[in-house]
Formats: structure tokens, C-alpha cells, sequence
């Protein structure tokens, strides 16, 4: 079982991914360069957080035309298990690999914070482990991360269980006001319709480490283990 | 044949557009309060060259569907100029 994790230019949590991954959970993990066609024969592959390309135009726009991306698409269009953390979500949005978008936060500034999501699905591949109604937290840091999506695809998300998190109180309570960007019904992750592709806006990869005092986010990254042994 | 494209890109009308709004706000500091609504864009320029004025439409039509702008949260209109020869 092998994990890449793909790294743009300007990609900034690829080395927190890999460590949690490879250091922490034992994995065997390989780094994927945007440049190359190769995905190293990878039961999953992972577009971490950062910047790429400067989020120059839109987030994610110009790293979702990088060569890798071509054989990524076509790995995932074959059912491949794709996973992307807030940058690796903007450029899977930007590949249409995920429905909807990452707008401008509301307040137009860029948030870095603790906040607080609920799973909205357990049946998920990455959400499988979390306990119903178990609230975790986990940091954001983004200024394009206020998800959006159209009325249509907002009804089909909800009518597939694709929403994945939404933003919560410390409590459990979606509220407008524990939701951080305002991203659309407070939405923080979704899936594909084929449950094969995810993307979160938190970073569970910066919450998983008992040295930063909060492994509340390990969950999601021990049920995609648990997923990809399931899967392969 | 060389041309330019003036491009402009829009976020669509049923989008928040927070910059726009809080410029909107800022109208009446400078005690212009008849001025509101605005909503802010990008404007691209790029050269493109073609062997008709059509192809080069078609050509920075497929830049501004695959990259330039995002459907789903933009709109884009642009106008191709023919370069003045040298």
C-alpha cells in the first residue's frame, strides 16, 4: 500500500502530510512532482496544502493544469482514490474532479484558526472511523476557502450524502456564526459522486500530532487508512 | 496575424463579491453615497496570434473557458483588436 503525495511549486503542507503519514502512521509514502506523468503505482494520492503558483488567477487554477494532473484525472476517473487538503481541495475544484468552488472568505481576509467540524456522512471512506455527532478540531489557514456551489448541485450534493463536514460550534451546533469563511450551509469538505475523490478545506494533517497538543483530526487520516486497505 | 485580447472577468451576479462590497461601503466616506453596487473584476490582456480574426476568437474563447475564468463563480466577455502592423 503506497501514498503519494503531490507537490506543486508553492505547495506547503506536503512535508506535514508526509510526516504524519510516513512518520507517525508508518506509511509508505513517495513524493510526486508536479512535473512528472508518473504516479508510482500509489493506492492513493494526495494533493497537500499551500500555495501553487502563487494562487496566482484562482487557487488551484494554474496547478490543476500541471502535467501530473493529466494522469491524477484519469486515475481518479478510474475509480482511484484521490484526497485533497485546502489547496490539493481548491486545485480538485478547479479540475472538476469536485463539484462547486472556493471563493474569496467573506471577510476578505486570510483566517488561520482552530475551528470545529461535524461529519455530515460516515459512510464516506475518510469519514468512516468518526463517531456520530463526534466534534473535532482542526486548524484552517486560507483566504479562498469559502465553499460554493450552485442550488442545483448543492440539492444533488445533500441528496448523496457528499457533504462531508460541515463547520460547527465547539459544541456540535452548525451555526452561521461558527462558520469561519462563509462557505455555503457551512460546508468544509465534500466528495464526488463516486466517493472516490475528497477535498477539505481543514487541515487534519496539522492536527494529528500528539507533540502539537490536538490529535483530534487523526480520525479522518486513520479512516482513509482504513479505507485504502478496504479498497486495494 | 497578430491580435490582442482585452478580457474582462466578472464574478457572477448571484456571487458575494466581499471586495466589491466593502468598496461599496467606503463611497460614502468620500461622500459619494449615490455611488453603489460595485462589484470587482479582473481585466486580462494577452496577444494571440491567428490566422483570422475567428480563430483567434476560438483561441482565447478555450483560454478564458479552460483557465481564464471559473464558470462556475465567473463570467467573461472580451474584445479582439487587430495589432497595427510595424
Amino acid at each position: 500500500m503506497k501514498f503519494g503525495v503531490v507537490i506543486f511549486p508553492g505547495s506547503n503542507c506536503d512535508q506535514d502530510m508526509i510526516y504524519v503519514l510516513k512518520d507517525l502512521m508508518e506509511l509508505d509514502v513517495v513524493e510526486l512532482w508536479h512535473k512528472d506523468h508518473d504516479l508510482q503505482n500509489c493506492d492513493m494520492i494526495i494533493l497537500p496544502g499551500g500555495f501553487s503558483f502563487g494562487d496566482y488567477l484562482r487557487s488551484g487554477a494554474i496547478a490543476r493544469f500541471s502535467p501530473i494532473m493529466e494522469n491524477v484525472i484519469e486515475f481518479a476517473n478510474k475509480g482511484g482514490l484521490v484526497f485533497g487538503v485546502c489547496n490539493g481541495f481548491q486545485v480538485l475544484c478547479e479540475a472538476g474532479l469536485l463539484p462547486g468552488a472556493l471563493l474569496h472568505n467573506t471577510n476578505h481576509k486570510f483566517i488561520c484558526k482552530n475551528v470545529h467540524i461535524k461529519a455530515q456522512t460516515y459512510d464516506a471512506l475518510v469519514t468512516s472511523m468518526i463517531e456520530h455527532n463526534q466534534v473535532i478540531k482542526v486548524p484552517i489557514a486560507h483566504g479562498e476557502g469559502s465553499y460554493y456551489a450552485d442550488e442545483a448541485t448543492l440539492k444533488k450534493l445533500n441528496e448523496n450524502k457528499q457533504v462531508l463536514f460541515r463547520y460547527c460550534d465547539a459544541d456540535g451546533n452548525i451555526t452561521p456564526e461558527s462558520n469561519p469563511n462563509g462557505a455555503i450551509e457551512n460546508i468544509a469538505g465534500v466528495c464526488n459522486e463516486g466517493r472516490n475523490v475528497f477535498g477539505m478545506m481543514p487541515h487534519p494533517e496539522r492536527a494529528s500530532d500528539a507533540e502539537l497538543g490536538n490529535t483530534s483530526a487523526k480520525v479522518i487520516l486513520d479512516s482513509m487508512l482504513n479505507a485504502v486497505l478496504k479498497f486495494i | 496575424m497578430k491580435y490582442t485580447a482585452e478580457i474582462n472577468v466578472m464574478p457572477l451576479k448571484a456571487i458575494l463579491d466581499p471586495q466589491g462590497k466593502a468598496v461599496s461601503g467606503s463611497m460614502k466616506n468620500l461622500h459619494l453615497p449615490e455611488i453603489h453596487d460595485v462589484r470587482i473584476g479582473k481585466h486580462i490582456s494577452l496577444e494571440v496570434e491567428a490566422a483570422t480574426k475567428e480563430i483567434a476568437t476560438q483561441k482565447v474563447d478555450e483560454a478564458c473557458r479552460k483557465l481564464l475564468a471559473n464558470p462556475i463563480m465567473e463570467s467573461y466577455e472580451f474584445e479582439i483588436l487587430e495589432n497595427a502592423a510595424v
